[in-house]
This record gives C-alpha cells, structure tokens and sequence, in this order.
C-alpha cells in the first residue's frame, strides 16, 4: 500500500509567497499611527528633495500625476510581526523623480507631512524598488493608509514606507528617523529579521 | 494642513509606563517642551499599537516621550517634556 504524503507545506508558500522569519500573515491592512492624521489638500501637497549641497528639487500634485506611473504588486512586512501578500499599488519610482537629480549622496532621510521621519541608504530608493505611491487596491489612497501619497519600499520593513509623504533629504552622513532614534534599525531588512539596533 | 485625532487617552499608556518608573504614571504630571503646557500624563494623547509607545501634548501635539521595548533592551526618549514629576512610593 502507498502512502502519498502531501509534505508539509505552508499555505502561503503555495500562493507562491514567503514569510520573513517570524512574522504571520493576515489578510487585513492594520493602522498604525505615531501620530494624528495629517490632511494635506492636493493644492497644497507638494515633494521635494533636497541634495547634500543644499539644491531643491519639487514637484506638485499636478506634475507628479503627469509622470510615468507603475502599478507594483508586492508583499508587505510590518515590524509588529504582520505581513501582507500581494498588495497592489500605483505610484511613481523614485528612479523617475531622482533622475536628474545631481547628488553623490549615500543616505537619506524621507520626511513626512506632521514630524514623521525615517532613514535609509539612496541606493535602496533606486533600481526599481521604491516608489511615491497614490493608489491602492484601484482606489485613491485614503489617508489612514498614507495618502495623498506614501513613500513605499517594499523589500524593508513597513515603517520605512513613510506614510503622508512630503521629501527626501539627501545626506553624506546617515540621520536617523522617528523610530530609528530609539533602538529601530537603520536598514530594516525583514529576511534578516533586522528590527532593533544590534539585530 | 489640518489632522484628525486618531489617540487614546494617556491612561492607555499607564502599564507601559509603570513597567518603566515604577511608580503609578496616571497621576504623574510634566511639562511640554514645545508649548509649555502642563498637564498630567492622563491627558496625553497615546499612539499605541505601533512600533512603540508615543505621548503627544494635547495642546500642540509635540511628542512628549517615545517608548521602545526591544528584547534586550528598554528605549526611552522624553525630551519632548520640560520636566516629569512622579508621585513618592507609598510608605
Ligand atoms: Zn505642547
């Protein structure tokens, strides 16, 4: 008599997703916040960047719509140990707004509307794998979730996907943001389960 | 820019912050370092739930202190108050 063993495998393995070390799955879109709500009209918004040597670059709600735009699909992983498959965004890449942006920066320092603050490497802005995100789930981003727009870098730790974002500060020097001033990671890379300072 | 509340009170905050004063935080008083507001932690706005523990002031929204429990270790930030007074232990 065989015995077919249908091995052990995860659920979300066989959806062809992974989790980090140890994080779980769920299906919701947890809110978290450090702060109230900020409400920043589409007349108002604006994002800058500003490099090592003190030069501005902006753009308004109107010019960030008229740039080229991706519609990434990727995997979400919080630090409070929730992870989230198959998230659907639509946004532009940072490689499009840093384009021509003149900078031999090695570190910045994303800022948010309100005092939010985060930091991490430029190059991991770069190279497809990051993004001003103003859409989710084919709906506007609504402002529980970051929007008018958020910054979105999926292959590090969600706090580093700076919700109601307003700019990025580009440094020689790495500067810590909200969070990484009291004990999180600089980098936040959920595969090497790099949540607090040390890890 | 406007914002929308999104708080708990800072009783919600209270057994984190004993847990790190020992001492019973409800009826602990400070002083805001932005605005100059005094008030006990009660009245703090609480951001819980998060990556840590955050009290805004209720008057301006500044961040009175900050709270990171890590596994190994206990981080705090208060400099967003100009002081903190905490009740004596009993006895
Ligand atoms: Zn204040």
């Amino acid at each position: 008599m065989a015995v077919i063993s249908r091995g052990f495998h995860g659920r979300a393995r066989d959806k062809g997703h992974e989790l980090p070390p140890g994080q779980y799955e769920t299906t919701g879109f947890p809110v978290l916040s450090a702060g109230p709500t900020p409400v920043v009209s589409l007349d108002d918004w604006e994002f800058t960047v500003r490099t090592e040597t003190g030069v501005r670059y902006s753009w308004n709600w109107q010019e960030l719509m008229a740039l080229p735009s991706e519609t990434p699909t990727v995997d979400i992983h919080c630090v409070t140990k929730w992870s989230k498959f198959g998230t659907r965004w639509q946004g532009v890449s940072l490689d499009v707004l840093l384009a021509d942006v003149e900078s031999g920066a090695e570190y910045a320092l994303v800022r948010s509307y309100g005092d939010y603050t985060t930091n991490l490497p430029l190059e991991d802005l770069l190279d497809g794998k990051a993004w001003v995100a103003y859409r989710f789930d084919d709906e506007e981003l609504p402002a529980e979730h970051g929007g008018p727009a958020r910054l979105l870098v999926p292959h590090l730790y969600f706090w580093k996907s700076a919700k109601w974002v307003s700019g990025i500060q580009l440094l020689d020097e790495e500067e810590q943001g909200f969070w990484e001033t009291v004990g999180y990671h600089n980098y936040g890379d959920p595969w090497r389960e790099q949540r607090y300072q040390g890890d | 820019m406007t914002t929308e509340p999104g708080f708990l009170d800072g009783n919600a905050a209270a057994g984190d912050l004993e847990s790190l004063f020992g001492a019973d935080m409800t009826t602990a008083a400070g002083q805001c370092q932005g605005c100059g507001l005094r008030m006990r932690l009660a009245e703090a706005h609480a951001y819980l739930g998060g990556p840590g523990t955050v009290l805004r002031c209720p008057g301006c929204e500044d961040v009175l202190l900050r709270m990171v429990r890590s596994p190994n270790h206990l981080w705090l930030d208060a400099s967003g108050l100009d002081y903190l007074r905490l009740p004596a232990a009993a006895g």
